[in-house]
């Protein structure tokens, strides 16, 4: 039996008056949509190969391209949507597992969005940032519980050592491989003139960016890529790497075809040959398991380096959390379920997993009562989209977050979610050199700089709205937060009141 | 310089043996102290006692000899140096190894060499003298790994499941390997003359380290295992 045919989903308008017939579009789409028809001297296109990246339309000079969705439907039907229907066609043609990219696209709740945020109105002022000093620096890793003096009455100032944030964000961990070098350059150049960091990901650091060492994080993940003294040595902190959001229960696999030239030498491995990251750590099977790995690291970077614990949200996170905030990890990393990934099998990364704003709620939450929050900071990502997502995460519990698809954004990435076949228009998420020299660092980085100072400039106008002029301050303050359209039982995880209450 | 290690916690100890700085050391006494020597570059240890696990995590090129017993985790993650047990050592000994070479007297538990892997002039290597347990060489992804099954005591020279995701590196198993399951991604064959060159300087200094007869290894045959593809795992995808 023939495939069965699937109708594209997008259209490729060309409107005929503009088009100069310059072949733009033609060279700048990898995916070969665009020709162009020398006899007939005009410009054709084949929308089956189309992913909508906007590429072609970003670059056409007289604005004479558009991709529409297509609307050639499958009858209309509740329960059968046409991507439903369309993916059981792809399944049934090749006996393939769907492969997906980004974060989880589904219309699940965003909890960021019935969440809003507290102003100060006659008492307690708000406090203008353009005239008063406002402080959004953090510092992540293990705080002393109580004061401690030697014996003259001195206070020890010993602690235990700590990631110094310029504002509560780092760009989260994207690998050597799955994303450019160009566009690791970027993130690495960004972090540093921002002073927060960036993170390698498990696919190792190219031998060009040890420079940026103070402000990367470096991850340490069950295939130990590019894991060695150096590397560790290199780096602001170390994570350890035990899930992901976008796939939480499974490992990392790049393909052989992806590991070329520098890519083969980050990673230790002969070009060709496939990079698998096991869905476990071998060497890990409990909490005390947890803690080997924990300590071996700080033991190899002589305690002068915080760890990080990187999990996915999901089902009894607060548990897990507080088995982890006793394992000696300085940090945790709490990566909800519509983090994006370079690629991920469809059913996984569109079922498996919480939000992250319930996970971060109830682990914040299970320290506290524990006794053990101080033990710990704690670093959420998942989708964090705006400066208002980083005050309502911050008010939630967290000391910090992560973003990355937000950062990709200001790279170019028009979510296209076509990430793994490597052919990024965008010179991202691809290694093929012609595409990967589209994007210049030098425009990259300083769009990344843009993105987060103007953040941060949001996070301190919201924070003055409060009259709050310190994040310390902000921490944990849920009674800067109301939920609007949540039933109980989500306002009783989140710890926030209903607005109006 | 001798460092005893009796009362010393593993910080303290590894402490004491940076300060030790280069050239030789003895650790006396050793007390299960973990992650002895993780990440360190240059020197030479001698250990009596039984050291703890992770021993020589992340190693830089230092050179350990453990006068007897080892545990869990031996040279996890090692870039580069050697590591000589004079008896036994516990799970997955080897794991993520990316250079330098790890020689065992007798036998190794679970997982060992998992996800070893090997590039241009780092190939490290992995010598067990007697039995390995389950799981041996899983993900291997490079490098080398022996196993001598040498003190015959009735058990098979592997457990269960010996190389499974294995895609890159060589096994050599001193045996005929009958009844002993391999997946179906990797090919078995008797070692040929070329197989054994490769790993005769393995098995030369395994004899000098553990006074064993290079021709009395020799005199069984061994079974070479390697990968049918670097890419085993090419379940195929379909986009979506």
């Amino acid at each position: 039996m023939r495939e069965q045919f699937i109708y594209p989903d997008f259209e490729v308008e060309r409107n005929k008056e503009r088009c100069i017939a310059c072949r733009v579009c033609e060279r700048q789409c990898a995916n070969e949509v665009h020709r162009f028809d020398a006899e007939l001297g005009v410009m054709l296109s084949d929308e089956s190969k189309c992913v909508n990246c906007q590429r072609c339309v970003s670059l056409c000079p007289t604005r004479a391209l558009k991709i529409v969705k297509s609307d050639c439907r499958l009858r209309e039907n509740a329960n059968w949507s046409d991507s439903t229907i369309k993916e059981i066609y792809k399944q049934a043609n090749s006996g393939g597992v769907l492969l997906s990219s980004m974060g989880n696209p589904k219309p699940l709740p965003v909890y960021w969005d019935k969440i809003l945020i507290n102003a100060s109105q006659v008492t307690n002022p708000p406090i203008d940032p353009l005239r008063e000093p406002m402080e959004t620096k953090v510092f992540l890793g293990k705080k002393p519980e109580r004061i401690k003096r030697d014996e003259d009455g001195n206070i020890i100032t010993e602690i235990a050592p700590q990631l110094e944030l310029s504002m509560p964000v780092m760009f989260s961990a994207m690998s050597y491989g799955s994303i450019s070098y160009n566009a690791h350059a970027s993130l690495a150049r960004a972090a540093t003139e921002l002073g927060i960091c960036y993170n390698t990901g498990e696919g190792g650091l190219h031998e060009d960016f040890y420079v940026y060492g103070p402000n990367t994080v470096v991850q340490v993940a069950s295939g130990r890529f590019g894991v060695h003294k150096d590397y560790l040595e290199a780096a602001a902190a170390v994570e350890i790497k035990m899930g992901q959001g976008a796939k939480p229960g499974i490992g990392g696999h790049l393909p052989g075809t992806k590991i070329v030239g520098d890519i083969s030498r980050t990673r230790m491995i002969p070009e060709g040959s496939d990079a698998i990251s096991p869905a476990p750590h071998h060497d890990i099977y409990s909490i005390e398991d947890l803690r080997q790995l924990v300590y071996s690291l700080k033991e190899a970077t002589e305690y002068k380096k915080p760890v990080i614990v990187k999990v996915a949200a999901v089902h009894n996170i607060a548990a897990i959390a507080s088995g982890i905030a006793r394992s000696g990890a300085d940090i945790i990393a709490i990566d909800g379920f519509r983090g994006g990934t370079g690629a991920a099998p469809t059913r996984i990364r569109d079922n498996v997993g919480i939000p992250i704003e319930l996970a971060l709620a109830s682990v914040d939450q299970r320290l506290r009562d524990e006794g053990i929050r101080n033990n710990v900071s704690l670093v959420i990502g998942g989708s964090v989209r705006s400066a208002a997502d980083v005050v309502k995460a911050v008010a939630l519990g967290a000391d910090a977050v992560y973003v990355a698809t937000a950062a990709l954004l200001a790279l170019g990435c028009h979510l296209c979610r076509t990430c793994q076949s490597g052919k990024c228009n965008w010179g991202i998420a691809t290694q093929n050199p012609d595409l990967v020299k589209r994007l210049n660092p030098d425009i990259g980085s300083q769009r990344l700089v843009n993105l987060m100072t103007a953040w941060r400039h949001e996070i301190k106008e919201l924070m003055g709205g409060m009259g709050i002029n310190s994040i310390e301050s902000l921490r944990g303050n849920r009674l800067m937060l109301r939920g609007v359209g949540l039933n109980t039982k989500e306002l009783e995880i989140l710890g926030i009141s209903h607005a109006g209450e | 310089m001798n460092i005893n290690a009796s009362g010393l916690d593993y910080k303290e100890l590894n402490e004491a043996l940076r300060k030790a700085g280069r050239g030789k050391c003895s650790i006396t006494d050793c007390l299960g102290q973990r992650f002895l020597a993780a990440g360190i570059s240059e020197c030479e240890i001698t250990v009596s006692g039984i050291p703890g696990n992770a021993l020589g995590a992340y190693l830089n090129g230092a050179r350990i000899e453990v006068m007897g017993n080892a545990q869990d985790a031996v040279g996890d993650t090692m870039n580069d140096g050697a590591i000589v047990i004079h008896g036994n050592v516990g799970d997955a000994v080897g794991y993520a190894m990316r250079g330098g070479h790890i020689y065992v007297q007798g036998n190794a538990g679970y997982r060992a060499g998992i996800h070893m892997k090997a590039y241009e002039q780092k190939q490290p290597a992995l010598v067990i003298g007697g039995k390995a347990g389950s799981f041996l060489g899983e993900y291997q992804a490079g490098g080398t790994i022996i196993v001598l099954g040498l003190y015959d005591d009735d058990r098979p020279i592997v457990g269960n499941f010996p190389s499974t995701g294995m895609h890159g590196g060589k096994m050599f198993l001193r045996s005929d390997c009958k009844g002993i399951r391999f997946p179906e991604q990797v090919h078995t064959h008797p070692s040929t003359d070329e197989d054994m060159a490769q790993i005769e300087h393995f098995l030369r200094h395994f004899c000098t380290y553990f006074g064993h007869d290079l021709k009395a290894l020799l005199d069984s045959p061994f079974t070479t295992v390697v990968p049918d593809s670097g890419n085993p795992y090419r379940q195929m995808y379909v986009a979506n």
